[in-house]
């Protein structure tokens, strides 16, 4: 087992313990309070905030991943190409929106709850899922695309038996930065009533308690931290698999 | 037997290939030799129908390649291109089992297909057949892209340059090698190539083509004694003619009885390399020996470079 894993698996389990007896790590926060304020959060229970959080972030990367990879492939077929161009562009501009923007922009529209939060983290993630998709479909090896047309592939074989499963772990990275992203973005969803781990970041900010601001911060940063290398491994097995050197990161 | 009938394909205001016929005999090899931007390459993938002429027809064995639906038409022909384009995510096996699968052979068949396939140009079936493209030096490689466009045995055999990537010695085997199954399977093949050498090498009849237009349709010592154009002439190169015609045939047709002194030389060998040997070992004759090693008589310098004179 090599000593990088053995790290992560470490993290793992101090932070599953964490969420599901917060309270067993107050002497671990106790030092960053002040005026006897608590350490610990436990207006609400800190296990059901995280399940929700990862809820919210795997239905909204669920939802932007079909969508992205189901236009990517449209505008990659030869019907579609017209807007193969138009399509990348978009997925560039929208690239530079902050998702904050994103966020503050869907609550007027929707109100608060849990909405207006699905919503923004879709609307975000659509765009590295939407990119990398393009990029993986688009940048196939000419002489194996030539070669599945020669063979006598229809097309749909050629979709699904050479192209998708070439793009596939370009396809993930894309996921990846998505969910990163929506991980840490989901948090600002507290501020309009979306049940996430923001919360504890937000009532710390409200009642000046630093313990709250870290341990939601902590949690948030370090879920964000192992998701990304479980995909990036998931990547590099899939890479390995399809035959392919790693290409990008 | 393929016939092409008045074959062309414009881009825009471009005309690629400009009302190219041309047929090819079962069983034979017909090369298609041009520079770059000749139309070689497009006439090629027109007959597969990966692209479609604009005007004239394709027949294969009677039947117009139209009347069939382009992926169908594709599964009958083999189809071989520079750089191999295995799917890198396969195994070489199921990369060699491609078209049987698609054609819904049963399972025992295509295994069965797959290990002939791989002991005929030899890549151990046991050693190899579960490897990745990747794990593959790239004469395997362009063997495993071979196997694959014949898996399916198909009657005709399209090939794009499939030599182009390989460096001269495995070219050369792989040259040999594609002679060896032709003759054993009966294929019928068409190979498009730029390299001359080459063509005269594998072709029964070689189309010289250029600008999109086919210059001159014949076989090899036709083209070589009777280039129909300069540009012809010219990419058989001059000096080169002599030799080349040599290099048509073989020792044993110019063999005669009697004794020699020194190393013999293969009955098979070319004329043009019994000519090399004469010269560089500064003999006037040379012992002929069969496969078996066995003396057959000798072959003179003299009737050799006779042979290079140009025919009349």
């Amino acid at each position: 087992m090599k000593p990088g894993l053995i790290i992560r698996l470490v993290v793992l389990a101090l932070l599953v313990a964490f969420i599901v007896t917060p309270t067993s790590f107050a002497w671990v926060f106790q030092p960053l309070t002040k005026n006897s304020q608590p350490a610990i959060y436990v207006q609400n229970s800190l296990l059901n905030l995280t399940l929700s959080h990862l809820t919210i972030v795997a239905i909204a990367t669920i939802a932007s991943t079909l969508l992205a990879v189901g236009l990517a492939i449209l505008v990659t077929r030869p019907f579609g190409a017209e807007f193969l161009p138009l399509s990348r562009s978009l997925a560039n501009i929208g690239q530079t929106f902050p998702p904050v923007a994103v966020l503050a922009l869907a609550v007027p529209v929707l109100g608060f709850g849990t909405a207006p939060t699905l919503v923004a983290l879709f609307l975000y993630g659509l765009l590295p899922i939407f990119e990398n998709a393009l990029t993986g479909l688009t940048t196939l090896p000419p002489a194996v695309t030539e070669a599945a047309r020669g063979v006598g592939m229809t097309d749909r074989q050629r979709l699904l038996g050479v192209e998708l499963p070439l793009a596939t772990p370009v396809i993930l990275a894309g996921i990846r930065l998505s969910v990163v992203i929506s991980v840490a973005t989901a948090t600002i969803g507290s501020t309009v009533a979306a049940s996430t781990l923001g919360e504890v970041i937000i009532a710390g900010l409200l009642s000046n308690n630093i313990a709250f601001i870290a341990q939601g911060g902590l949690v948030v940063g370090v879920m964000a931290v192992l998701i990304y290398d479980a995909l990036s491994a998931l990547e590099r097995v899939l890479m390995a698999r399809t035959g392919q050197r790693r290409l990008r990161s | 037997m393929i016939e092409i009938e008045a074959l062309t394909k414009d881009y825009l205001e471009l005309t690629v290939v400009d009302h190219v016929s041309l047929t090819v005999a079962d069983g034979e090899i017909a090369v298609i030799v041009g520079t770059s931007g000749s139309g070689k390459t497009t006439l090629l993938r027109m007959i597969n129908r990966l692209i479609e002429p604009t005007s004239g027809t394709v027949k294969i064995d009677g039947q117009y390649t139209r009347a069939v639906p382009a992926f169908e038409l594709r599964r009958r022909i083999g189809y071989a291109i520079q750089g191999h384009g295995l799917f890198p995510h396969r195994t070489v096996g199921q990369n060699i089992a491609t078209v049987p699968t698609l054609l819904g052979w049963d399972k025992g068949r295509i295994a069965a297909r797959v290990d002939e396939l791989l002991e005929l140009f030899q890549l151990p079936p046991a050693e190899f057949r579960d490897r990745m493209p990747s794990e593959l030096s790239g004469g395997q490689q362009q063997r495993v892209g071979v196997a694959r466009a014949l898996a399916a045995e198909p009657k005709l055999l399209l090939m794009d340059e499939p030599f182009g990537a390989l460096d001269p010695i495995i070219r050369a085997k792989a040259q040999s090698d594609l002679l060896a199954i032709q003759k054993r399977f009966g294929t019928t093949i068409v190979l498009v190539t730029h390299d001359m050498e080459e063509a005269i090498h594998l072709g029964s009849r070689i189309a010289v083509m250029d600008k999109g237009k086919l210059l001159q349709y014949a076989p090899p010592d036709e083209i070589i004694a009777r280039p129909a154009t300069p540009f012809v002439a010219e990419l058989i190169g001059t000096g080169e003619r002599p030799f080349r015609l040599l290099s048509l045939v073989k020792v044993r047709d110019l063999v005669e009885p009697g004794p020699a002194q020194g190393e013999p030389i293969s009955a098979d060998a070319s004329l043009r390399d019994a000519y090399a040997e004469c010269l560089w070992t500064g003999r006037e004759m040379l012992p002929v020996v069969d496969d078996d090693g066995a003396s057959i008589g000798r072959i003179r310098r003299d009737d050799i470079a006779h042979r290079a004179e140009r025919p009349q």
